[in-house]
């Protein structure tokens, strides 16, 4: 055993890992490549061979179908592509809504279920388990079949509070209607957000400086909501809400809500809810009992321990897992393709795929754009992530 | 001390007096847990009101006022009626094998047998020999499965082609499937990612990210209509099973999910067992496979069993592409005319409610007890 000290021992070349490695990564590499450009050259001829389109010649053409709820101008001449926005739109007003609708209810079922009252923890166990362990899909043609379906027509609707109706053609909301003036009320609005935002920065840095209080609450409150209620008493009451009204056999007037719009909401927003429940239990049992000790040790109020204390440190075990479930409720509204309301995945993989042909396209389109969406999200957690790290010392 | 000495101190016991009322006692219990403080006690009252409101009629609708028995749908058409159950007996043989012939159903049964032994003999942890049982159902059972499912194959049976399948056999099949190929499709994304090598980690992150940065039902859409075209003859993609596409897809998309799963037991893995088995003079195959794997699996398997829930629940997608599910059964059967009532709908959805809670809530409840169980082996 002649060996030089401070050399690595000598292996053969199939036997070195850094040759093998790099073997197998051309291997794979390759591999790759020619699964891919097979793929790719077999489906062009493919689709050449049944006449499908392969390029997006059609997205400037007429779609010649209409869609019932837009938040956009769209009829039945306007293009493809024009579908694909009202498609697109309907999906993020559907994630918008529902992901502050199901912040809210999780955030209460969550708390409920920590409760020390028995039966509301118990009401909220029940909720959770239920909602979980059943399929959305199930879930939501429950609420679209068998309960927004057997609804009473326009005649018998039941009445809600505040002056909206439900009934089997869905919910009609009072429709806040905007007079001429109303602009400067908005914009009085968002000068005092503004204002109430620099006070609030202001009497932090008082308070880091002089240890003194500041009624943040009050006056913030008071410099949002003033200005634009004397704005809108002076100029007239600009901004006022047109109730619906039963005439003939519909209502007129007020803002309509169609069943799919309500049940896919009040599903996704209800199942999603049982999933922050969980989260925003976990995350503020997982904040140990010596803070809170410690807290009041320290001579902290109740509230200023929660403020200061408990929910900083359980919003950091609670936030990724809450932005992964505002995906999940994102990816999930592709669920309206079972019921009809007409988001992206309605529109763009059932409709216009149905009539142009073009499955690759349209397939490729959806699932870009939510990849966009979550490879987005993903980068903006990846950022609060490193900011909000537990600095370990 | 002497009985008539003038004693300040008393001499004699008081009488016992009963212990207060609030102290213990389901009186006690009542006021500490219902109503200990105001917010409390309107919340409980509001709580009791509100249950009293819904549950009983909810009971008695499936219950008291139900329809059991019937040989159509007028029963259940009457104004007092309730649930329909009567059509839930009269069309389970089509909600449990769809399509397929009754004088083959016997082959369903037995392969849900075997199935159940196999999957019993892997989850319980008393009994041993778990290499066996792993090898038999990732590798012989799935064989086994479809010669008895679709028959052909020199096997003697009769074929059953694929559209015939349906019902919750269908639903067991695509979950079954779906974990049986995710979990080692997962273990080697899983390695991938954390590999050394540049390439595999990209190649891995890319299919991983992809994955599960995208709706399931558009990955069914991909499977169902771009698979095919990316085969070379025409003729082939015309006859690609149709369930085999979905298959497809389902295994890959919980694969990604199931890979991030395992990655998450490949971090929390000490460094010193990585490089105890290098000492050794393992090579990284047989460091994985003899050291590593063994543990991080373990380690995450309520993960791994929460995620078979996700995928058991996302089963019901499949109906989107045409494959006729356990829920999509149900769906179809509501609109039978035959049947037809007002609560039809409602039946319908509330058996397969209760089917499908039963599965998760009992995978939860499995991977709750798993939990446990190694916690209590961490802390000795």
């Amino acid at each position: 055993m002649t060996m030089s000290e401070n050399s690595a021992p000598r292996v053969a070349p199939w036997n070195n890992p850094v040759y093998r490695g790099w073997l197998f990564q051309i291997l794979l590499g390759l591999t790759v490549v020619v699964m891919a450009y097979s793929a790719f050259s077999n489906t062009l001829f493919n689709m050449r061979l049944r006449g499908i389109p392969v390029d997006l010649g059609f997205w400037n053409t007429a779609a010649g179908f209409d869609i019932t709820q837009k938040t956009i101008e769209y009829s039945a001449s306007n293009s493809y592509g024009r579908a694909f926005v009202v498609g697109l739109l309907n999906t993020l007003l559907v994630g918008a809504i529902g992901i502050v609708l199901t912040t809210i209810l999780g955030f209460i079922v969550g708390v409920a279920r920590l409760s020390k009252n028995w039966i509301i923890s118990k009401i909220a166990t029940v909720y959770v388990e239920i909602l979980r362990n059943t399929p959305l899909l199930l879930q939501l043609l429950f609420w679209y079949n068998a309960v927004l379906k057997s609804l009473p027509s326009p005649r018998q609707s039941i009445i809600m509070p505040g002056g909206a109706y439900l009934n089997n053609r869905g919910l009609i909301l009072p429709n806040p209607i905007f007079g001429d003036s109303a602009v400067y009320v908005v914009a009085m609005l968002l000068a005092g957000i503004v204002a109430g935002v620099i006070y609030q920065r202001w009497a932090a840095r008082r308070k880091a400086l002089t240890g003194q209080e500041s009624p943040v609450a009050a006056i913030g409150l008071g410099l949002v909501i003033i200005p634009a209620i004397l704005a809108y008493f002076v100029l007239g009451k600009p901004i006022w809400l047109e109730f619906p009204a039963l005439k003939g056999f519909n209502f007129v007037g007020g803002f309509q809500l169609y069943p799919e719009f309500v049940a896919l909401l009040g599903g996704l927003v209800i199942y999603t809810a049982a999933f922050i429940a969980e989260i925003v239990r976990a995350g503020i049992m997982a904040v140990s009992k010596g803070q809170t000790e410690a807290a009041s040790a320290l001579g902290l109020s109740h509230s200023q321990t929660l403020k200061l204390v408990v929910i900083p440190q359980a919003m950091r075990v609670i936030i990724p897992p809450l932005t992964s479930q505002y995906l999940n409720l994102v990816k999930n509204s592709t669920l309206a393709i079972f019921i009809g309301y007409p988001e992206l995945a309605q529109v763009f993989m059932g409709t216009v795929l149905n009539q142009t042909g073009a499955a690759v396209q349209c397939v490729a389109i959806t699932m870009a754009v939510y990849l966009v969406i979550s490879l987005t999200t993903s980068v903006f957690m990846n950022i609060y992530n490193s900011r909000n790290a537990l600095v370990e010392r | 001390m002497s009985l008539n000495s003038p004693a300040f101190v008393r001499d004699q016991s008081g009488p016992t007096l009963p212990s207060p009322v609030f102290a213990r006692g389901p009186l006690a219990w009542i006021r500490a847990n219902l109503f200990s403080d105001i917010l409390s006690s309107v919340l409980t009252l509001i709580a009791l009101y509100m249950l009293l409101r819904t549950v009983p009629p909810i009971v008695s609708f499936f219950t008291i006022d139900a329809v059991w028995s019937a040989q159509d749908g007028a029963p259940c058409r009457v104004a007092s009626a309730g649930a329909c159950w009567a059509f839930i007996g009269q069309k389970l043989p089509f909600f449990t094998y769809g399509f397929y012939p009754v004088e083959e159903r016997w082959r369903v049964n037995l392969t849900i047998l075997i199935g159940a032994a196999l999957i019993f003999w892997l989850l319980y942890p008393k009994l041993g020999r778990k290499n066996i049982a792993v090898s038999l159902f990732f590798l012989i059972f799935p064989i086994l499965a479809f010669v008895l499912l679709h028959g052909g194959l020199r096997s003697g049976l009769v074929v059953v082609e694929t559209n015939l399948w349906g019902g919750v056999v269908v639903s067991l099949i695509v979950s079954l499937v779906g974990i049986v190929f995710s979990l080692p499709l997962g273990v080697l994304l899983a390695l991938g990612r954390r590999s050394t090598l540049p390439f595999v980690t990209f190649f891995c992150i890319t299919v991983i990210e992809f994955v599960r940065g995208v709706p399931f039902i558009t990955v069914l859409f991909m499977a169902q209509f771009m698979l095919p075209l990316f085969l070379p003859d025409p003729s082939w993609s015309d006859s690609f099973d149709h369930l085999l596409r979905v298959l497809i897809g389902t295994a890959i998309f919980s694969a990604a999910y199931m890979a991030e799963e395992i990655r998450g037991g490949l971090q929390a893995m000490p460094k010193g067992q990585f490089e105890g088995a290098m000492a050794l003079g393992l090579g990284y195959w047989q460091m994985m496979r003899l050291i590593i794997l063994p543990q991080a699996l373990t380690l995450v398997i309520p993960g791994i069993v929460n995620n078979f829930i996700g995928l058991f629940k996302d089963t019901t997608l499949v109906a989107v592409v045409g494959i006729f599910d356990f829920l999509e059964t149900i769906d179809s059967q509501i609109k039978d005319p035959v049947w037809t009532g007002p609560y039809i709908s409602t039946t319908g959805y509330a058996f397969a409610a209760m089917f499908y809670f039963l599965f998760c809530f009992g995978m939860s409840r499995y991977s709750l007890y798993m939990e446990r169980r190694l916690a209590a082996g961490k802390s000795h």
